[in-house]
């Protein structure tokens, strides 16, 4: 495991100039907080710190997942069955974090309306957190988001999908920070056999954008990659694969014994990690 | 009390949405569209293809046309003798129930899928809980030769299994949905996960005036007739406006359906009544602007029944039409406003009023209904009290009961001998 290391390097922006200079594709790993309970998502995230991811996602479990397919659903029903809450996920976020890897959490709208959007801001910089990804939240709709992320330093990171304008990619790209996430599909979450063919325009269009808007910006995909050789064709041509479902999936396969769902988690990521490297 | 001709009234807007969706604008922040980037441009598009449509008098005459040929409007607006005899005032009922499919749900399934043609795409989702608004959009795919897919939560399909029958007889396809708690919001969430996935050729049926922006002002403009109607009506045979008029309160369409006509007539009380379950005092209702908080839920910022971490709670009502955890953003606008006002009704209350209208005027209203007719009683106790026998109710009778003859039964223990229902709104067994 890699030391603690200073505030700055603890950024997703640093993470990805660190994976650029490598010539190759970030790795950016998610799975929710509480999942199989607290303790067990911790573990599992710093397992997958330790086998090549580059930056965490922390998934605020939510009681309506529109965009999330029956994998990430199931984890989540799990997680809150539980008795996950908010606090949880800030101290998950504050566990992985100080290994020194940016972690980011993704979490659906109104728990953190509910929380108060200051005081979540706040508590996700104090836990050491690097920034938020709002599925269901756009930047158009999200000026009270935006000014808290501000103040606190945090990563805006909304989301750009096959079916967006033009124009709405350029205001998506211009209200984010750290990345850009790019749903490579049209649909929920969810590992896939083959990996999408609208990917590659959106990626291309939404670098376009971002060069227009003058950002040095780095584009993510997710949505469907679930082994090493889908990593590589989507790490061609963007900037960092993002993965999920997958993960989800195989300590979903593990319910009985922990040990061998954690041994599995890190064959899957040395495979995805091996796949970002071999474009 | 104001007397003018009129039939419908030119609308202020001043409890419109803007055009970002917002009712009370970003400052007071009600509805707006929290909604995944991937569904924005589908929303975009339906939000021009609506307001185009409502201004073209070709779309305008068809909808018309429909809902008169087909589906039997407008409804009448009756008055209540007998009723009005007990509660000392007078009580005017909207017939919705004598629409086809027994509700006001026709009227929006009837505009949505017209939209759905206009807009050139050939299938159409829904999502349901009781049913009937799965019925009503397997009608109305039917009639405009639509493919139908409904979501239901896989609890209701087994509760109301006739209603699943009568959409597989109209050609839909009925998906249950066992996620989350396997009920109306589990439907809509994978409504909401077919939709991001088909959204270039289907088109979201939804079923109430919540949801993302345009749905709740689209929904309220297809329903709207209920109060155009009445309120032409109600002036036409009495020569007056109403002094209170009442719906029931789910997610809101008849309500607000009821109440757009109306919101610039200061002098008449609008009052819209929430499923209050077993009580407010306890966890298990549906009364989110009575007794819940602000929160966001299916992409509109609203009244959410939710935890202190933003979980949404399972709401509870012995009506189904009734149960859910959220509510249309402009009702929570007008309740914000003091324009409108919500009050809790018990599945007790709406059961007793369910029997007393069977009995007093024959008809038998849907348990949704029950609520606004034990509502109104109140409210036209007090008017009789205070403005005599002259006063006028109106309550929108949104739908009919043969539905909930399953739960009548059970509740009455109706059937097998002779049933005593006692009626503990007017202290006066009707039986």
């Amino acid at each position: 495991m890699s030391a603690p290391t200073s505030s700055t390097d603890r950024t997703v922006a640093f993470a990805f100039a660190t994976a650029r200079a490598e010539g190759r594709a970030a790795l950016v790993g998610y799975l929710p907080a509480g999942f199989p309970d607290v303790q067990g998502g911790i573990d599992a995230m710093l397992v997958m710190v330790e086998a090549g991811c580059d930056v965490i996602e922390v998934g605020l479990p939510y009681s309506d997942p529109v965009m999330d397919g029956p994998t990430i659903q199931a984890a989540a029903q799990q997680a809150l069955e539980r008795g996950a809450r908010t606090d949880d996920v800030l101290r998950t976020v504050e566990a992985v974090a100080a290994t020194g890897t940016p972690t980011v959490v993704m979490t659906y709208w109104n728990p953190v309306e509910r929380y108060g959007v200051e005081r979540f801001a706040a508590g996700l910089a104090a836990a050491g957190g690097a920034g938020l990804i709002t599925p269901d939240l756009t930047p158009d709709f999200a000026p009270e988001w935006i000014a808290a992320a501000d103040r606190h330093g945090l990563d805006k990171i909304f989301l750009v999908a096959p079916s967006s304008t033009p124009e709405r990619v350029a205001m998506t790209v211009r209200a984010s920070r750290g990345f850009v996430y790019a749903t490579a599909v049209m649909g929920v979450t969810g590992a896939r056999t083959t990996t999408s063919d609208l990917a590659g325009p959106l990626v291309s269009r939404t670098k376009q954008a971002v060069a227009e808007a003058g950002l040095d910006l780095p584009v993510g995909v997710g949505l469907g990659v679930g082994n090493g050789d889908q990593a590589a064709e989507v790490a061609s041509y963007a900037d960092a694969v993002i993965v999920g479902s997958a993960f989800v999936r195989t300590l979903l396969d593990h319910p009985d014994d922990r040990a061998a769902g954690l041994e599995a988690l890190r064959a899957l990521t040395h495979d995805l990690a091996e796949g970002v490297r071999r474009a | 009390m104001s007397t003018t001709s009129s039939p419908v009234p030119p609308s202020s807007g001043r409890f419109d949405a803007d055009a970002q969706g917002w009712f009370g604008g970003p400052e007071q922040g009600w509805g707006g569209r929290f909604m995944p980037e991937a569904l924005i441009a589908a929303l975009d598009e339906l939000t021009e293809a609506w307001t185009g449509a409502m201004a073209d008098p070709a779309f305008v005459g068809e909808f018309e046309h429909v809902l008169r040929d087909y589906a039997g409007l407008p409804s009448p607006l009756f008055h209540a003798t007998r009723l009005s005899e007990q509660v000392g005032c007078r009580v005017l009922l909207k017939r919705e129930d004598l629409n086809h499919t027994g509700a006001h749900k026709i009227r929006n399934v009837l505009g949505q899928a017209l939209l759905t043609k206009r807009m050139g795409k050939q299938r159409v989702i829904a999502e349901t809980g009781a049913g009937q608004h799965g019925v009503a959009s397997a009608t109305a795919a039917a009639y405009f030769g639509l493919d139908c897919t409904v979501y239901m939560g896989a609890v209701d399909t087994r509760r109301q299994a006739l209603n699943v029958a009568r959409m597989h007889l109209l050609g839909a396809e009925v998906i249950p949905v066992e996620s989350g708690s396997a009920t109306l919001k589990d439907a809509i969430n994978e409504a909401l996960r077919d939709w991001v996935a088909s959204v270039d050729h289907t088109a979201y049926l939804f079923g109430t005036a919540a949801g993302p922006h345009p749905f709740p002002s689209m929904v309220r403009d297809f329903t709207r007739g209920i109060g155009d109607e009445s309120r032409a009506q109600c002036l036409e045979q009495y020569g007056v406006l109403p002094d209170a008029i009442a719906a029931c309160v789910g997610g809101g369409s008849n309500a607000i359906g009821l109440f757009t006509a109306f919101l610039d007539d200061d002098d008449v009380a609008i009052y819209g009544f929430e499923p209050g379950g077993e009580g407010v005092d306890t966890p298990r209702h549906a009364a989110t602007i009575h007794a819940a908080d602000r929160g966001v839920l299916h992409g509109a910022r609203t009244y959410v029944l939710q935890d202190a971490d933003g979980q949404t709670l399972e709401s509870h009502s012995i009506s189904a039409g009734l149960d859910y955890p959220g509510v249309g953003p402009q009702h929570a606008h007008l309740a914000a406003t003091g324009r409108a006002t919500y009050l809790p009704v018990t599945d007790d209350e709406a059961m007793s009023a369910m029997a007393l209208l069977s009995r007093t005027e024959g008809i038998i209203p849907a348990i949704e209904t029950a609520h606004a007719v034990a509502g109104a009683i109140r409210v036209a106790e007090r008017l009789a009290v205070e403005k005599g026998p002259e006063a006028t109710v109106l309550i929108s009778l949104s739908g009919r009961g043969d539905k909930d003859m399953g739960t009548a039964i059970e509740y009455f223990g109706l059937g097998e001998t002779k049933v005593d229902l006692d009626d503990d709104i007017t202290e006066e067994p009707v039986g």
